[in-house]
């Protein structure tokens, strides 16, 4: 390496061209420490004797917390035990004719006659490939977690709302609780309540009500102000203002929170499952695939997928027709409605004894898909498994690896068929020079800064940076975006990460999360331009985007893993299959949004259609793809979590071991290291937008 | 501009606004702690915008008489919202009296407001205000859905002032499914239904398309007509204030600068910021059709009959098809002169001499 770096050296004055002070110190600085890193050991690991036992720490408070207050948490598992088995006996009870008929005509009311056969349907194909029970374990969970999430959502939104120091207090909170990964929950949750289906529920209720509080104060907030002066005149009392104006104004959106709600209470559940016990849908696509059972797995995922697009869409849809439903002949329609429904599987239940297949389901109307879908995968796995291979061998050796250990390290006779001479780094720098010093001449002393950089860390690779020149590269770029607090706060985080000794694990979550974002922006945006300018394509994209979206994440790995095995690879597919979604309905959104005068008066100033795009269009639709990269990053990180399950080493794996070796300090500390993550690379996105909506208010620097 | 009553300010006070401010900042009530003190109004504003204070409404004082339209009239900023919020208690003043029947508003506790809000108060709002969730007849049954009222009254009596303002038929329709003209109709009937005593409008007809506009304000002054409300008009429209006001105040700066007929301020603006508003309405439309007439001097029953208590404006369609002359009859039948194109042209050059501006 230090080889490479002599060729590197002579480049520094005259790069200096077009860029600030700060920049060529942090840039120098950055160099210095990757040459100085064979020399000087600390530069390239943080000294273990500077780190802090914080895990022990955590694990001794933990320890303290169980012995005096398990009995307190005994309590509520063994109070909110009873209601559980009552729901989960009662489903499991109810002929299925009747659960059926009562979710479809709910769908129904939903949206109509099309999602009400599409629950039927989903229903049906769960009763013929016999996994009725299970389903009906998760949907016992998920019925008790959601209305518990959502009291508990609604009441801290309007308190919240009522009160901008609670507000202020609870953010934050929200913020973690949403961000630190499901995994880190379970295992305190599992020391503190004791093994059984009450972790699940307590899992899922931390996890979902988040999105409900948010959604509550939202709703409460943007009802108009006319609307509530016309409560006043009308004489309303206090009471009156919020019940008969606030709320229904705002139900709307707060009906959204309660759809985010059961969707992230669902996903809770499923994942929750893998401590065991609850004999429900998740386990079962869990054990099938510790088991390689693929064909089992996916019959079983499929479950799960169907179970969120079904809930999804009836809690959607009750949203949207909220208007619809409330109205007042309508309201006694819809009386007259549910008695039908009632007595309708009053009689489908008293049928049950004279026609018992309407009760339970006859064994011989089921079908085994699993065995000729194994059959199927199999042959397609040997027929294309050269195929296969080589994919992921490039995607492993031209882009994973080089980003991950560095060019110096990655290029070699095995991956890339030849090995690093001197004079290939040569060339490498001048090219990284040549470009630095074009976006300098061209005044773009910011870009010619981040080629430099990038060129450095793609030589170095993440995981090998000295930890000095990432903090110092990080804080820099901070302070650049988002002044003192962005850079304080990145110094923080970076500082945890590195005390706690997660520096290595957290440089790989980065170099995995960095590559499958970069890969779902960049894909989804391009696809996200042709829908914008395709409405046939458009219409093509959005179920198949739902079904993405909906789906708890790790069923998305059955796919993957069935044709690439575990590894860096699948996650990084993983990742990016999950998080091109938002980043496609940004750009979309965001394109079509721009408007068409100025489209207009682009073309008629003779614009190519290329110009129109890269010149009017992206650039007018920029604020929107920002937010989607910053939805695309938080999903990334999300879905990086769940691939623990797929054998990644960073600090999802981390929070895996902890939770399955019992370690509640590692586990945690490595939960918190992702949520800081995600927290700060939030942060980023959010101060591009500030900075970008304030250069058009004020005018560019 | 309409004289039903030829003075109203002979009627009773309905709603009287004596010295009242609003001031916004960090401690307001301190300027007010002055009992037994005259407070200098001029001096006192002066004192609070240096001292980071803004006062929205300056020693506003104006009486509604018992079914007088009152319109305040100002451009935006000029404190009219500020007013009419203050009338209703939306926002809280900081010093003065709103007298309504002779009892203080701004005194009264939180529960008689409610009632008075419940029984004597009706208000349109600009951006209509309505219930996206409510169907037309929710949205005008909703004060008596928060009274307590029954179910068949409310449905009874919002049916009949659904039907005062035109809407019978769309009952059902959600706000989202009406044009703006209809919205309004449904915030106007809404404000109707607990037969208020004192009617507030705050810019009622802004949000409206020019020509919906003026269909709507006949349609106010129709159902005006019908009901005798005490009415607060706030516009920022000087045509549409002249068009419907018995008598009006125009605003600036938190002030009151001239209240009267509009004729009145017409005539005898006091001073030029009333003036350039003034300056640009065309006279013709100030002068009443019993002004223009002429002693008759032969016999009239072959001339077209006209209403003396219209305006003259009205009359010029009428005469360019008849030039020998129009015969006006009040209301009673009574014959009250004839008018003719160079009576007409006689009245309005009388009219301009009056005043400097029209020569100009």
């Amino acid at each position: 390496m230090s080889q490479a770096e002599i060729h590197l050296a002579p480049r520094r004055p005259a790069s200096l061209g077009g860029l600030g002070m700060g920049w060529a110190a942090v840039i120098l600085f950055a160099l210095a420490s990757v040459l100085a890193m064979p020399r000087v050991p600390w530069l390239a690991d943080y000294p273990a004797a500077a780190e802090l036992p914080v895990a022990d720490w955590l694990n001794t408070a933990m320890t303290w917390v169980v012995a005096n207050f398990r009995p307190v948490f005994q309590a509520i598992t063994t109070l909110s035990t009873v209601p559980m088995g009552w729901v989960r006996d009662l489903l499991q009870w109810l002929p299925w004719s009747v659960f059926m008929l009562i979710m479809a005509a709910t769908a129904f009311r939903a949206q109509g006659v099309g999602l009400a056969l599409f629950t039927a349907l989903g229903l049906i194909y769960t009763l013929l490939v016999g996994l009725w029970p299970q389903a009906m374990n998760s949907f016992a969970l998920i019925f008790l977690s959601v209305p518990l999430a959502v009291l508990t959502g609604f009441l801290l939104g309007v308190w919240s709302f009522s009160s901008p120091r609670v507000e202020r207090m609870l953010n934050p909170v929200l913020d973690v609780a949403q961000t630190v990964p499901a995994f880190a929950y379970l295992l305190p949750i599992l020391l503190l309540f004791g093994f059984g289906p009450v972790v699940g529920l307590v899992a899922s209720i931390l996890f979902a009500f988040p999105p409900m509080v948010r959604n509550t104060v939202l709703g409460l907030r943007e009802v108009p102000s006319t609307i509530i002066e016309v409560g006043q005149m009308s004489g309303a009392t206090r009471g009156q203002l919020f019940w008969l104006v606030r709320f229904p104004a705002g139900l709307r959106q707060i009906l959204i929170g309660v759809n985010q709600t059961t969707m992230a209470s669902l996903s809770m559940v499923i994942i929750a499952s893998m401590i065991g016990g609850t004999a429900d849908i998740g386990w079962e696509v869990l054990s099938t695939m510790r088991k390689a059972e693929f064909g089992a797995s996916l019959v079983a995922g499929a479950v799960i997928a169907l179970m969120a697009m079904i809930l999804d869409r009836i809690t959607f849809g009750l949203a949207q027709s909220e208007g619809r439903t409330l109205g007042q002949r309508r309201f006694l329609r819809r009386h007259g409605f549910w008695a039908a429904v009632a007595a309708a599987a009053l009689l489908l239940f008293l049928l049950c004894p004279v026609v018992p297949a309407l009760g339970a389901w006859p064994h011989n109307w089921r079908i085994d898909l699993a065995t000729p879908l194994d059959t199927a995968i199999g042959w397609f796995i040997l027929t294309f498994k050269p195929l296969l291979e080589a994919i992921k061998n490039a995607a492993l050796f031209f882009f994973v690896l080089p980003l991950k250990i560095g060019l110096d390290k990655a290029v070699s006779p095995f991956t890339w068929g030849f090995a690093l001479q001197p004079w290939h780094a040569a060339v490498y720098s001048v090219l990284v020079l040549a470009g630095a010093f074009a976006a300098s001449r061209r005044g773009q002393g910011a870009l010619a800064a981040t080629i430099l950089l990038f060129g450095l860390v793609l030589y170095v690779g993440i995981a090998d940076m000295p930890w000095p020149a990432t903090v110092a590269v990080l804080v820099w770029f901070g302070w650049q975006m988002g002044g003192m607090p962005l850079a304080a706060g990145t110094g923080l985080a970076l500082a945890f990460l590195l005390i706690t000794g997660s520096w290595d694990k957290a440089m790989l979550s980065i170099h995995l999360t960095t590559l499958g974002v970069l890969a779902a922006f960049l894909i989804g945006t391009t696809l996200g331009i042709v829908a914008a300018r395709n409405d046939w394509f458009s219409r093509i994209m959005r179920p198949i985007n739902d079904t993405l979206q909906t789906m708890p994440a790790f069923v998305l790995l059955i796919p993957i893993v069935m044709l690439f095995k575990i590894g860096d690879f699948t996650a990084l597919l993983a990742i990016v299959l999950y998080a091109c979604v938002p980043a496609f309905r940004y750009a979309e959104h965001g394109l079509r949004q721009v408007s068409t005068e100025t489209v207009e008066a682009a073309t008629s100033l003779g614009a190519t259609p290329m110009q129109l795009l890269f010149q009017v269009r992206l650039p007018l639709a920029l604020p929107n793809l920002m937010l989607g990269l910053n939805q695309t990053i938080m999903y990334g990180i999300s879905m990086l979590v769940i691939t623990a399950l797929v054998g990644t080493n960073d600090l999802g794996q981390e929070v895996y071991i902890g939770l399955s070796a019992g370690n509640f300090g590692q586990g945690f500390i490595a939960g918190i290291g992702m949520a800081i993550i995600a927290i700060t690379a939030d942060r980023f996105c959010r101060a591009w937008q500030y900075n970008h909506a304030a250069k058009l208010q004020k005018g560019a620097v | 501009m309409k004289d039903q009553t030829p003075d109203p300010a002979a009627r009773a006070v309905k709603l009287s606004c004596r010295n009242l401010w609003k001031v916004y900042g960090t401690r307001p009530e301190y300027y007010f702690d002055t009992a037994g003190y005259a407070i200098e109004v001029d001096p006192l504003a002066a004192r609070m915008r240096r001292e980071a204070h803004v006062p929205a409404a300056i020693d506003v004082s104006f009486d509604v008489h018992v079914g007088e339209i009152f319109v305040i009239m100002g451009l935006s900023g000029s404190g009219k919202s500020t007013v009419i919020r203050c009338l209703s208690r939306l926002v809280d003043a900081s010093h003065g009296q709103v007298l309504l029947d002779g009892q203080d508003l701004l005194a009264m506790p939180p529960k008689a407001l409610i009632e008075v809000r419940r029984h004597k108060m009706g208000m349109v709002f600009q951006n209509f205000g309505l219930m996206p969730h409510l169907t037309v007849l929710e949205n005008v049954a909703f004060p008596l859905r928060l009274q307590g009222v029954g179910l068949v009254e409310q449905r009874e009596k919002a049916g009949r002032v659904i039907e005062l303002v035109g809407l019978r038929g769309r009952e059902g329709a959600f706000p989202g499914q009406l044009s703006g003209g209809q919205q309004q109709r449904v915030g106007i009937a809404r404000s109707l239904v607990v037969e208020p005593d004192v009617w507030f409008l705050d810019e009622p007809f802004s949000a409206l398309d020019p020509l919906i506009r003026r269909q709507m304000q006949d349609e106010f002054l129709r159902i005006q007509k019908m009901l005798h409300k005490s009415i607060v008009f706030i516009t920022h429209d000087f045509l549409e204030a002249l068009r419907i006001a018995d008598r009006m105040a125009i605003m600036r700066d938190g002030k009151i600068v001239q209240t009267g007929t509009p004729t009145e301020l017409i005539l005898n603006p006091a001073d030029d910021y009333v003036a350039r508003f003034t300056s640009e309405v065309p006279r013709i439309r100030l002068l009443q059709a019993a002004a223009c007439a002429v002693p008759a001097t032969g016999e009239t029953s072959a001339l077209p009959q006209v209403s003396a208590d219209g305006m003259a404006e009205d009359l010029i369609d009428p005469l360019a098809r008849h030039p020998e002359g129009l015969a006006l009859r009040d209301a009673s039948g009574a014959p009250r002169g004839v008018v003719t194109p160079a009576s007409l042209i006689a009245a309005l050059a009388a009219l301009g001499s009056e005043d400097g501006h029209v020569a100009g």
